[in-house]
């Protein structure tokens, strides 16, 4: 028997039935959410991870729902989606119309004043925001039921390594992950023969390209954002993979994941349509239930920064002439963690006081794609050389989308469209 | 008698796992043994690459996610 845990993550670890063939780590049990206190610097409060549990937060409901289903109950939910889905439609569309009668006919503010600019954009873009990520979570929710670690593994067993880290990189953003698991599923694939790189491009995108972060992007900040951050988060999982994969680190790796024997692959679970668009409505209540108080707070500090403060405030320290401001964000962001949700308000602050998006892309990313804890629990797995390599060669593709971003002035454009 | 293992590292999901377990096991009176596997070589040895996963006398039923008190039911007492 098990004894209960007091901490609500990872402590240490429970004593365990089975008995490990050889004690391997003497550290204790590592742990996805910063358990010793991870350095952080930053001013906005850090979010829990959004896409998995690891990290204390509020208990997760129980839900009473089955993924099985009768006849009955699928033709019911069917049509509460439909209608939902047409309410989201008419709210959307309409949202522009309302937010303006709130603003200037029922609080009757004054058009051009700063408190009414604030009220304004806040009024606005909150319920946009929610609403967007609502429905990103849910269809990528539904898109992710049709994928398991299983699946991404058989995918990638025998493919070889350059269309590897492309089919890695693109499956780690489908695949459900969390980052308690980056060990099983570490061994999974290596013992199964997916190459050492293509499983790095897997671990790379699977917490760089979120979900979350893209709709919010999406939302706030346009599609050119969204579609930026998509592309050079996959550009660095494939070419980072395709690098360590290069450098050959096989010896790198701790030497007994390569005696693991592995079990066989556990019976995969068959979800029916309706058990898919539950699968997606549970995603909404795991993680739009959780992230919306830091989507809130985000908007908050953005619709303050649209008001009152002056658009070029942080220009000459971290807008596109300050060269030294990429590489200071990605050292910094490296030990931090936080989940991309708690990110966004940080973004929205530093974009709307004329930071350069390079640099704040990249301060992003290695907040989110690069952690301490995450270290921690990869040291399980490989040894020191390959881990600094891993986080070098991450961190530096990271600098080169930074500067690349910054180079290219898309900051102007990027905000004029923010900002509209 | 039997034997209900949860796999996971200790994260909060997998501790969310054992307590929907223990409740089912207290809400139908079943008597079973409950294992919880932390070890990662041992994680791994059962065919599992995510966690939480819940087994049944050494067959997974759920992986990479807390299955719910109905899911749990259907399992353990059906």
């Amino acid at each position: 028997m098990s004894k209960k845990q007091e901490s609500s993550c990872c402590g240490p670890a429970i004593p365990v039935q089975i008995e490990p063939r050889k004690a391997t780590q003497t550290e204790p049990a590592a742990c996805c959410c910063a358990a010793t206190p991870a350095p952080i610097t930053i001013v906005a409060p850090l979010a829990p991870t959004s896409a998995c549990g690891c990290a204390p937060g509020p208990p997760l409901q129980v839900e009473s729902v089955t993924m099985s289903s009768t006849a009955g109950s699928a033709r019911r939910l069917v049509l509460g989606l439909a209608g939902a889905l047409g309410a989201w439609i008419l709210l959307y569309a309409s949202l522009h119309a309302l937010a303006s009668w709130l603003t200037y006919d029922l609080l009757g503010l004054t058009r051009g004043r700063a408190l009414t600019e604030a009220v304004a954009f806040f009024i606005y873009d909150a319920p946009k925001v929610l609403l967007l990520l609502t429905l990103a979570v849910f269809g990528i929710g539904i898109v992710r039921s049709f994928f398991t670690a299983e699946r991404a593994r058989r995918i990638l067993t025998g493919k070889r390594e350059t269309a590897g880290n492309v089919f890695a990189a693109l499956l780690g953003t489908v695949t459900p992950f969390c980052s308690c698991s980056a060990v099983p599923l570490f061994i999974g694939f290596v013992t199964a023969g997916v190459p050492l790189g293509v499983t790095f491009s897997f671990l790379v995108s699977a917490p760089m390209v979120n979900e979350v972060a893209l709709a919010l992007l999406y939302g706030l900040f346009g599609w050119r954002v969204a579609a930026i951050y998509l592309g050079t988060g996959l550009a660095i999982a494939i070419v980072a993979g395709w690098t360590i994969g290069r450098l050959h680190m096989e010896r790198d790796v701790e030497e007994w994941v390569y005696r693991v024997n592995l079990g066989e692959a556990a019976e995969e679970e068959q979800l029916d349509w309706p058990g898919r668009l539950r699968f997606g409505l549970q995603a909404v209540r795991d993680i739009v239930g959780k992230v919306w108080v830091y989507v809130l707070l985000g908007i908050g500090v953005g619709a303050w920064i649209h008001g009152y403060v002056p658009e070029n405030f942080l220009a000459s320290i971290m807008g596109r002439e300050a060269w030294w401001s990429v590489p200071l964000a990605v050292l910094i962001g490296i030990p931090m963690y936080s989940s991309a949700a708690g990110m966004i308000p940080v973004v929205q602050a530093l974009l709307g006081k004329g930071a350069a998006l390079g640099t704040v892309l990249a301060f992003m990313m290695a907040v989110i794609g690069l952690s301490f804890p995450e270290m921690v629990i990869l040291r399980k797995v490989l040894k020191p050389r390959l881990i600094a390599t891993f986080t070098v060669v991450v961190g530096v593709g990271i600098l080169i989308v930074g500067y690349l971003f910054n180079v290219l002035a898309i900051h102007a454009m990027v905000v004029t469209t923010a900002l509209q | 008698m039997k034997t209900i293992t949860v796999y996971g590292p200790g994260c909060m999901k997998c501790q969310k796992a054992e307590a929907n377990v223990r409740q089912i096991l207290a809400e139908t009176g079943i008597e079973a043994n409950i294992e919880h596997v932390t070890d990662m070589q041992a994680i791994v040895a059962a065919g599992v690459m995510s966690t939480p996963a819940v087994a049944v006398d050494g067959v997974v039923k759920f992986k990479g996610r807390v299955p719910n008190l109905d899911e749990l039911r259907q399992v353990i007492a059906g």
